[in-house]
């Protein structure tokens, strides 16, 4: 009798279905998954060591390119740990206006998400649709800080400058428009005989699974399991603002999807609030100690004592007290922590990143067992993978 | 009753035909394509492109050599040399922005003390060679000079939020 091998087939990195540059070595049983060993670290660029080399303020550009696809969600981390070590708390417009971009930020990602994953399972006009409500988002994130996608907008004390006059208005227009985007999309999915055949029951995680695999974000509520930071351990504004966690039944990949939609029209009704408040509240965006911002350009070019603090503030930077921090917000994709270390000098002695998407992809190899070779572009899917934090 | 509704529907096949619907409607709506070399989205007054170098409207350059920039720089992409000139002014004698290296973070254009360096609204600079992509100091000076009006009008628009 002939023996029969296990046939090992190498998954990426140049797999368009492998988002970004996973390599995924699956050990097959015909076309069946025995075995899914994801090799990562073909998009390590050191940041966590850079960082000890950088000033406070130099480093926060660099947490744009994480998780490259929910930038400011990344940068609001990092400003909480630094802020948290600080002792201080922005202005309470800093804060809605932050809050707004997170939540925007969210939208962002999960059209991206929704759109490559509909196109990985074959159905390309969710993803044109998606892209046309992210350009809406890019011109947001334009109008407020000059970058389309590295925004480097939420500062440690506040944001670097105020909403420009108008921006209020067409992000208020936006969120009346994108419910009804949201239902088109799921007009063409949720019902959607092909969609449900590839995701109905494909990787059901149980919540004591979840659990023990340490997810988090829309993972982790997927498995019925209402964990929300936001709701939880509430950050900046959230507690004053009015939303629900979406939760699965069965932990599977539909549910999951169904999370993610339910997740964006709660975004969207948070955005709505912040619209409202900051449109009654103007005011100052920043902390006005010097010694940790940056004073008005007006006052700069005319007050000695403010040039000094400008050039400080961008030279040496400020310094942070001795002490250990951890930070974490709701990231779109979970999750998202910044735990530092200072020494009492102007560079973070050291700063670890806890990425979203490592413990999910740590679970690929439990989720995929059993399945066919098809539903991992499925699985790698839902769970929202993005290597620039992962590899960091 | 409504098994005979689902039966119907499944055979049917009335969830593709409503998503078939949606799409068709999108075909005869106004498309929001836009043509991008000929037709372009407008830019908002904050946005960081290509570097530029400005000058008086003597003609004297701004920079005053306080290496800020550089300093600030999270890249390290501008190196800058200086000297003392003949009329016992500090100017720079390098000024050099490596933009294969930068981030474009804009903290350059915000630590500048006198306005000298910005980001200009320009973003189609490719090249084919990387050597093109180091600009010098004549080649930042001269950006800033084509750009000018359009810098000078973006700075005012924005300064009240500075």
């Amino acid at each position: 009798m002939a023996e029969i091998k296990n046939y090992t087939l190498n998954f990426g990195p140049q797999h368009p279905a492998a988002h970004g540059v996973l390599r995924l070595v699956m050990e097959l049983d015909g076309e069946v998954v025995e075995k899914a060993d994801p090799h990562i670290g073909l998009l390590h660029r050191g940041t966590e060591k850079l960082f000890e080399y950088k000033t406070y303020l130099q480093c926060l550009p660099y947490f744009d390119r994480f998780d490259y696809v929910s930038m400011m969600a990344n940068e609001h981390a990092y400003v909480l740990a630094v802020e948290k070590l600080l002792g201080i708390t922005p202005p309470e417009r800093a804060q809605y206006i932050r809050v707004m971009y997170a939540e925007l930020t969210r939208i962002l990602n999960h059209c991206l998400w929704l759109g490559a994953v509909a196109l990985d399972i074959g159905a390309m006009t969710v993803f044109l649709y998606c892209f046309r409500e992210r350009e809406d988002i890019f011109d947001f994130y334009e109008e407020v800080s000059g970058a389309r996608m590295h925004a480097a907008y939420f500062r440690p004390g506040g944001v670097a400058k105020d909403l420009p006059e108008g921006l209020l208005e067409k992000i208020k227009a936006f969120t009346e428009r994108f419910p009804g985007y949201v239902d088109e999309y799921e007009t063409l999915l949720t019902e959607n005989r092909i969609w449900k055949q590839r995701n109905v029951d494909i990787a059901v995680v149980e919540p004591e699974a979840a659990l023990d695999w340490g997810f988090s974000g829309p993972m982790i509520r997927g498995s019925d399991i209402p964990w929300d930071l936001r709701k939880k351990q509430p950050y900046e504004v959230y507690d004053k603002l009015d939303f629900e966690i979406p939760v699965g039944v069965t932990g599977d990949c539909y549910d999951r999807y169904l999370v993610r939609v339910e997740e964006m029209r709660q975004s969207n009704h948070i955005i709505r609030q912040c619209v409202d408040w900051l449109e009654k509240n103007p005011g100052p965006v920043k902390i006005d100690d010097y010694k940790l911002t940056n004073p008005p350009r007006a006052e700069m070019k005319s007050d000695m004592e403010a040039l000094i603090h400008h050039f400080k503030y961008f030279a040496e930077g400020f310094h942070v007290p001795e002490g250990e921090v951890y930070a974490a917000v709701e990231h779109p994709k979970g999750e998202f922590g910044v735990y530092l270390i200072s020494d009492g000098s102007n560079k973070p002695y050291r700063m670890k990143v806890r990425a979203a998407g490592f413990p999910h992809l740590q679970a690929l190899d439990y989720m995929t067992r059993g399945h066919m070779v098809a539903d991992v572009v499925a699985i790698l899917g839902t769970q929202d993978i993005v290597f620039g934090e992962i590899d960091r | 009753m409504s098994m005979i509704k689902r039966a119907f529907k499944t055979w049917l096949l009335w969830e593709l035909l409503v998503g078939l619907a949606l799409t068709g409607r999108y075909l005869f709506k106004k498309k929001i394509t836009v043509e991008y070399p000929e037709e372009r989205t407008p830019l908002s007054p904050r946005f960081r492109g290509l570097h530029a170098l400005r000058r008086y409207e003597s003609g004297e350059e701004r920079c005053i050599a306080c290496k800020l920039c550089e300093v600030v720089c999270p890249a390290l992409a501008i190196v800058i040399e200086s000297e003392e000139r003949e009329d016992g002014t500090r100017r720079t004698t390098r000024y050099d922005i490596d933009m294969t290296k930068c981030i474009y973070c804009g903290f350059c254009q915000e630590a500048c003390p006198v306005d000298a360096i910005v980001e200009t609204q320009e973003f189609e600079y490719a090249t084919e060679t990387r050597e093109e992509l180091y600009y010098t100091k004549d080649m930042l000076l001269a950006n800033g000079d084509r750009y000018e009006a359009q810098i000078a009008a973006n700075l005012a628009a924005d300064a009240k939020y500075c």
